[in-house]
Order: structure tokens, then sequence, then C-alpha cells
């Protein structure tokens, strides 16, 4: 295995750094709120994001896409996490898609994701039924008709849930209590969506089901079976998501760095106080580890590595910790101007506390990480 | 068809086992199962010393070096698949050594032909035990600041002074050591890179205990010992570049202490096999969260490792990287063993051993102390890290 990119691999890297930095660095994301974006992103940059064929990246070829892989995607995403720029990729670039991929059957991935490659459906996943990641305690109940199934209860913090076009959303069965996946219209008759503007300007979503009636086709994958390709599918998020905070503690940190080159005290740099430099050197060799630790896990998505849940939990419970650490010792390195909005390096903060709660903490992560482990 | 390296591993895996003795597949009990080699050899047993012999025949103590000087001439994907197989039966290293991990690297990369030539076989087969010779009393952390002195006596020069911390410096059969060559010049621009035999005449060393109880190193005292002037690495007066690229190698080798060893168990099989389980969790919650943030940093920095390899092979150099993986790595091993401490709970106090320990762990949690501090401090490889990587003033 190597841990290098390749060079179609650095090209796109380049690219995507290129074209967000002068498309949509931070100030994009400040002007969205500003401008009270409904969406949470600006739907004129995901069609452009669409046209680089970023929205194709995982979708295999035969349906539409790129077919290159989660190595591909997550190098964008890291990119994104870099300017903090807000689209849909990581929910249906990513997550959809990869739920398909996992659960779906030929005729659902074939009548879906030709739209979804080309940006113009999005998926949302609805998985968590409290404040809490809980995947396995899910309340939102299911029931089988004798045409199909009904669903009822409330999804939180469902990221760019007001925009999707299909939901994909987990459910119980009463009884038995096996988790079940189902997709499900967005604008379906029952099925009501609050949107929420989230710390960081990203929108997520509230969802209630309301006794909402699907027909045999929205099962997705087998019934009472959705448990394991769920796992699957947020393991990938997950690591999508270490991409982008990987993003996110470099540049971060990037900043920081030239504010202590730059910023006098006393006459001299501040970046010349040893109590300073060593905890930035402390954060540059842990951004070293995230790095490994996210290429590795990028390449195991691509490889389908039967360690995966080991390797997601690993992989986010390192970069929660370490994106936290830099984002908030970012904030501290700048004093006072590290506080106002006006300054830039807040917004990194914010962004890295979604990344770090939804789809489970660095606790959950920790845990999850020993008990696959068998301790 | 089978690839090259795959037929690579099968040879290597049939040689290993007709030629790597049972006795040298099981996890290292003591001290004395470490192979040091040398002149006057202490093998603790017949097997270790065949294992040695054997290795050494066909290049493999160090299989990276050209077959010249006594190496396997073996590429990195070759030298990894010998690595993976011994890892696979358990395989001891069948040398330990500075030769190999220090010096090396430097006569390699600054020695001339000759020196290469003298010394770089004799390591490979381990017949020569090397001893570093850079702290004084008064040059630790701030190194390029040392004393000991060595005058132009014509065909020769004659060295004065005294190095400190000396590790394994009354076993040492040669020495490599930093020495001031021109009082005149500024501090790093007067030092030169010297070997000698530690026989010579005039070399003379005083044990020092460790709060370990064991007493590996040394005070080593210098009264007019002579050089020979073939025997200088690199230029004279140039020696302080020779110094930190060797320690670059010191670091990276020492940083190595924080990863696993092939077949040692893991921190959390070892807990739950001393502590039990409830409901398949380790019993004391607080605990089984340090082990899985240890194993995750562990895994990280193995990972690491290996990503850097990647990038050295595609060209990148290695430098104050090694700082990172100094850091990192001592850090790492501490943790381990303060983790393993309060996994053996008060069976880990017993100094002796007794019924239900061997009264190793209390030791090495004790030798570990020094991971931090040998080979540059930790502190010293964060200002290393802060100015030459991250470019901060001052
Ligand atoms: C187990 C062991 C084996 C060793 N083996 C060898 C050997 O074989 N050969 C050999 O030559 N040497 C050897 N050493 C010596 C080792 O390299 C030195 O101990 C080390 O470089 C520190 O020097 P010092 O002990 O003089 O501490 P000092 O330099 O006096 O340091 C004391 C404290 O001050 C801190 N400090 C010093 N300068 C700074 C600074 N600029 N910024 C911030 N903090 C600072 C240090 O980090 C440390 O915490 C060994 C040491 C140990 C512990």
């Amino acid at each position: 295995m190597t841990l290098v990119l390749n060079e179609e691999q650095q090209i796109l890297k380049a690219a995507a750094h290129d074209f967000l930095q002068s498309k949509a660095p931070v100030s994009h994301l400040r002007e969205l709120r500003d401008g009270g974006a409904d969406a949470g992103y600006s739907p004129q940059l995901w069609k452009e994001i669409a046209e680089m064929g970023w929205a194709a990246i995982l979708v295999p070829e035969e349906y539409g896409g790129l077919g290159y892989g989660y190595m591909g995607l997550g190098i964008v995403l890291e990119q994104c996490g870099r300017t903090l720029t807000p689209s849909p990729l990581l929910a249906s670039a990513l997550t959809g898609v990869t739920a398909l991929l996992r659960a779906g059957s030929k005729e659902q991935c074939a009548s879906i994701l030709p739209a979804v490659a080309t940006g113009d459906h999005l998926f949302a996943l609805a998985v968590d039924d409290t404040a809490y990641h809980r995947p396995q305690k899910c309340l939102t109940t299911v029931r089988k008709t004798d045409d199909g199934f009904v669903l009822s209860g409330t999804k939180t913090a469902v990221i760019d849930g007001s925009s999707a076009d299909t939901l994909i959303v987990s459910a119980r069965t009463a009884d038995s209590g096996d988790i079940s996946l189902f997709l499900v219209a967005g604008n379906a008759p029952g099925v009501d969506v609050h949107g929420v503007k989230a710390l960081d300007t990203h929108r997520m979503a509230t969802v209630r089901f309301d006794d909402v009636a699907l027909d045999q086709d929205a099962l997705l994958g087998e019934f009472g079976a959705g448990l394991s390709p769920l796992d699957a599918i947020l393991d990938a998020a997950r690591i999508g998501q270490s991409a982008e905070l990987l993003g996110i503690a470099q540049e971060a940190f990037e900043r920081t760095m030239e504010y202590l080159k730059q910023r006098k005290q006393f006459g001299v740099p501040i970046g010349s106080f040893q109590g300073l430099q060593h905890r930035a050197a402390i954060m540059f060799g842990e951004i070293e580890m995230c790095k490994s630790a996210v290429l590795h896990a990028l390449k195991a998505l691509d490889d389908e590595q039967e360690n995966i849940a080991e390797i997601a939990s690993l992989t986010k419970a390192k970069l929660c910790e370490t994106t936290h650490t830099v984002t908030t010792e970012g904030i501290q390195m700048h004093g006072g101007i590290g506080m106002t909005d006006e300054y830039e390096i807040g917004f990194f903060l914010k962004r890295c506390k979604i990344l770090e709660t939804l789809y489970g903490d660095r606790y959950f992560h920790l845990d999850r990480f020993a008990t696959l482990r068998a301790y | 068809m089978m690839s090259k390296l795959d037929e690579f591993r099968l040879q290597t895996r049939e040689w290993l086992n007709e030629n790597c003795p049972a006795a040298m597949r099981i996890p290292y009990r003591s001290e004395a199962d470490l192979c040091w080699g040398g002149r006057n050899p202490e093998f603790s047993s017949e097997d270790q010393k065949l294992w040695l012999t054997r290795m050494a025949e066909r290049g493999w103590t160090v299989p990276t070096w050209p077959t010249e000087y006594g190496g396997g001439g073996l590429d990195r994907e070759h030298t990894k698949i010998l690595a993976e197989e011994m890892a696979h039966i358990h395989a001891r290293p069948p040398l330990e050594s500075f030769g190999i991990s220090m010096l090396g690297p430097a006569l390699m990369k600054f020695g001339n032909e000759a020196l290469k030539q003298e010394h770089l076989p004799r390591i490979a087969r381990g017949e020569i035990r090397w001893a570093q010779g850079y702290s004084e009393p008064n040059a630790g952390s701030d190194l390029a600041s040392l004393q000991a002195r060595a005058t132009d006596n014509g065909d020769h020069y004659l060295l004065n002074g005294s190095k400190i911390w000396t590790s394994y410096g009354d076993k040492g059969d040669w020495m490599f050591c930093i020495v001031r060559t021109d009082p005149e010049a500024r501090k790093h621009e007067g030092i030169s890179f010297v070997l000698f035999d530690m026989a010579t005449p005039g070399v003379s060393t005083k044990p020092i205990r460790l709060i370990s109880g064991n007493s590996p190193f040394t005070e080593t005292f210098f009264d007019n010992v002579r050089i020979e002037k073939n025997q200088i690495v690199g230029d004279v007066n140039r020696g302080w570049t020779v110094a930190k690229y060797l320690l670059t190698h010191e670091r990276e080798m020492i940083g190595g202490t924080g990863l696993l060893n092939a077949g040692a168990d893991s921190l959390s099989s070892i807990a739950v096999t001393n502590m039990g389980t409830a409901g398949g969790a380790l019993r004391d919650p607080m605990l089984r969260a340090d082990i899985a943030r240890f194993e995750i940093d562990e895994m990280c920095l193995g990972l690491t490792v290996e990503r850097t390899r990647d990038e050295v092979k595609a060209g990148a150099s290695l430098g104050a990287t090694s700082s990172i993986f100094k850091y990192y790595g001592t850090e790492l091993n501490m943790r381990r063993y303060e983790l393993l401490m309060a996994i053996h709970g008060s069976a880990a106090l017993d100094w002796d051993g007794g019924e239900e320990s061997d009264g190793r762990l209390p030791k090495t949690w004790l030798r570990s102390k020094g991971n931090s501090i040998e080979g540059g401090t930790s502190e010293i490889q964060l200002n290393i890290v802060a100015k030459r990587i991250l470019g901060l003033p001052g």
C-alpha cells in the first residue's frame, strides 16, 4: 500500500484547490450567511461544482459517473474543508451514492444515480431520532402493509435535508426491532421537512414522517437487514467528514502560523515565544498523523477493506480530537481578534464543531473502536 | 504466474523457517536476550549466535545496505517483505547496533571509500560494537558547545576531555565522537567527527547508575588519546553536519520505540487478560478510553512512518521530520508504560519479581522516562519543528 497521491490525484487536488479558492473562499460562506441563503449553499455554485464532475466522482461509469472512488472525492472534500465551502457533496455525492451502491438494487441505481451524478438529484441521510448519534437505537418505526410500508417518526439533524429530493431513512420494525432503510421523496405526502440553520450556516433539517405510505420499491436493501449497510454508509460518511476536517485543520493551522509570524508584541513576533512554538509544533505533528489516517481510510474504502468500521472510528476519533484542538488554539493564538466575527478564524471552529458532532463525536468513536477491538 | 516479489517472499519464508532457531522466535524476556555482538560478544545462547551468523552471511542484519559493505542489497519492497516474513514468525532482530542505526548511515553519506570498506562490513557482521560520544557535562541540549579537544599532533590528533551518558560505554569497542578541532572558530564550525578504538591508551570509563537500577552508561574520559588522521568522517572542522545527520537517524530509530514490536501483545489484549471484562468491555471505563486513545495514536504513527517512507522514496527528504517521529514516538512509548503500570496494578510495584511478576515492568517503566531525553530532549525536538519546519522566528 502506498500512502502518497499519484499524479492524477495530485492534479485533481490542485484543480479543486484552485477552483474553490477562486469561486468559494470563506468570504463566500459569509455572504451566504448574511444573505440568509435558504438552502445553506449556493445553487449556482453547486451547478458549477457539478460541471467540474465532482458530484459524479463516486458514481460508477455504468450509471453515468466517473467511477473515480473515495480517494478522489476525499481529495475534493479536504479542499472544501480549507475554504469551508457549503455544498451537498458530503450528503449527496458521498453518503447518498454510497447508500445506493451498498444497498440499492440495479433498478434503483439506474433510475436515480445518473441524475445524482449530474448534480440534479440530491440525497440526504436521515438517521438520528434524538440529539445523539445512536444509529442502532432507531425510534422511527415502519409497518408492513399489503402493498408497501408505513413510516412514522421524527428525524433530527438531517444534513442538507431541506434541499434533498430523496431522503434515505432508517426505521425500526416495532415488534422485532430490526432496522430497514427506505428511499422517501422529500415532498411525499406526510413528510414535513423543517429546515434549521446550523451554527456554521450550513443547513440541517428536522423531518417528520406522519404515517407516510411507501411503495414496495421504496425499500433499500432487504427488509429488516438495514443495520449492516447503514453502518457501512455511515462509515463512508465519517471518513468523508474526516477528509473535510483535515482540510479545516490544515487551513486553520497555516493561518495561525502566518499570524504568529506577523503579529508583534514586546517588540518581537509572538511566534518567537516558546510557549506558543511548542504548542504549534505539537499540533503540526498531530496534523501529520491525521494526514496518514485519512489517506489510509480513503484507500481502505476503495479497497473495500473488511475492518472498515474500525478504520472509520479510528480516523474520525483522531480527526475530531486534532481539528478541535487546532481550531480552538487558532482562536487563542489570535488573541482578541480571533473572537471577532469580522475575522475568519472563528468560522473554522464552527464548521469543525458540526462535523465533530454529527455521525458520532470522538467519545462515540473511541467507544466504538474499543468495542470493535473486543475490549 | 508468480511475480518476482512473491517468489522472493516464498524463498524468504522457506529460508527463515529453516534457519531461524525456535528460541529466536519468542519475545524478549530480558536484556540478555538482546544480541549486541562486538569484539567480545556475550551470547546468551548458541541459538543467538547461530541466528546472527546466518543472518549476517546473507547481509540481512542490514538488508538495505549495498552488498559490497556486507548488506543485503535489497530495495524497499524486498526489505518490507523480509520484515513482514520475520514478523510473521516473530523472529527477533539478529543484532542490536548503534553501528547500524546511527554510524552506518552517516558513514555511507560522508565517509570516504576507505572508511566505508574498513567499518561497514564489520558493523554488518556485528563484529564491532560502537558507542556514541556526543554529550558532555556542560554540553547537553546545547551540544555544539562541546569542549573535548583534539589537537593536531603531526600525523595524528591527541584527544583530551570527557563525555557523559555514553550508552554502554563500558562495552563499546569503538567510539564515534564529536570533538573540537578549532577552538577559535564559531561553535558549530570548529567541530570534527572522529572514530577511534576504545582500547586505545588513555580512554577510561566510569559507570553511572540509573533510576531503573541498571547501569547501562558511563562517563568516558580521554587522556591524550591518539586519533589517526584517516579516521575523520567528512572534512576537518565540518563534523557538525555529520553529527546532525546522524542525529536524524538516531531520532527516527528512537521514535520507532513507540511502535509495537512484532509478536508483542497489544495493550488492550494485555488489559483484557489481566483485568477481565464485564459485558465485553474492560471494567474500568476511563482506562479503557485511554487505551483506545493510545492504540489510535499508535496506529496513526505507524501509518505516518509508512507514508513518510513512501514520500522519501518519491524524493522528499527526511531531515527535521525525524524530530516529529522522535517526539511522537517517545511520548507514545512513555504513555504505553504508564498504561501498563495501571493495567498491572500493585503487581507492577514488585521490584525483584515474585509470584505475580518478574520485576521487569517497573524497571522498563523507569527506563522509558529517558526516551524523551536521549537523542535530544522533547523540548529540543519541538524547537526544531517550530524553527525549521514551521519557520517561526527567534
Ligand atoms: C537513556 C539515555 C541514554 C543516552 N545515551 C547517550 C549516548 O550514548 N551518547 C551521548 O552522547 N549522549 C547520550 N545521552 C545524553 C542525552 O543526549 C542528553 O541527556 C540530552 O541531550 C539532554 O542533555 P542534558 O542531559 O545535558 O540536559 P539539559 O540540556 O541540561 O536539559 C535539561 C532540561 O532543560 C530543557 N532545555 C534545555 N535547553 C532548552 C531549550 N533551548 N528550550 C527548552 N528547553 C530546554 C531540556 O529539554 C530538559 O528538559 C543519553 C541520555 C539518556 C537519558
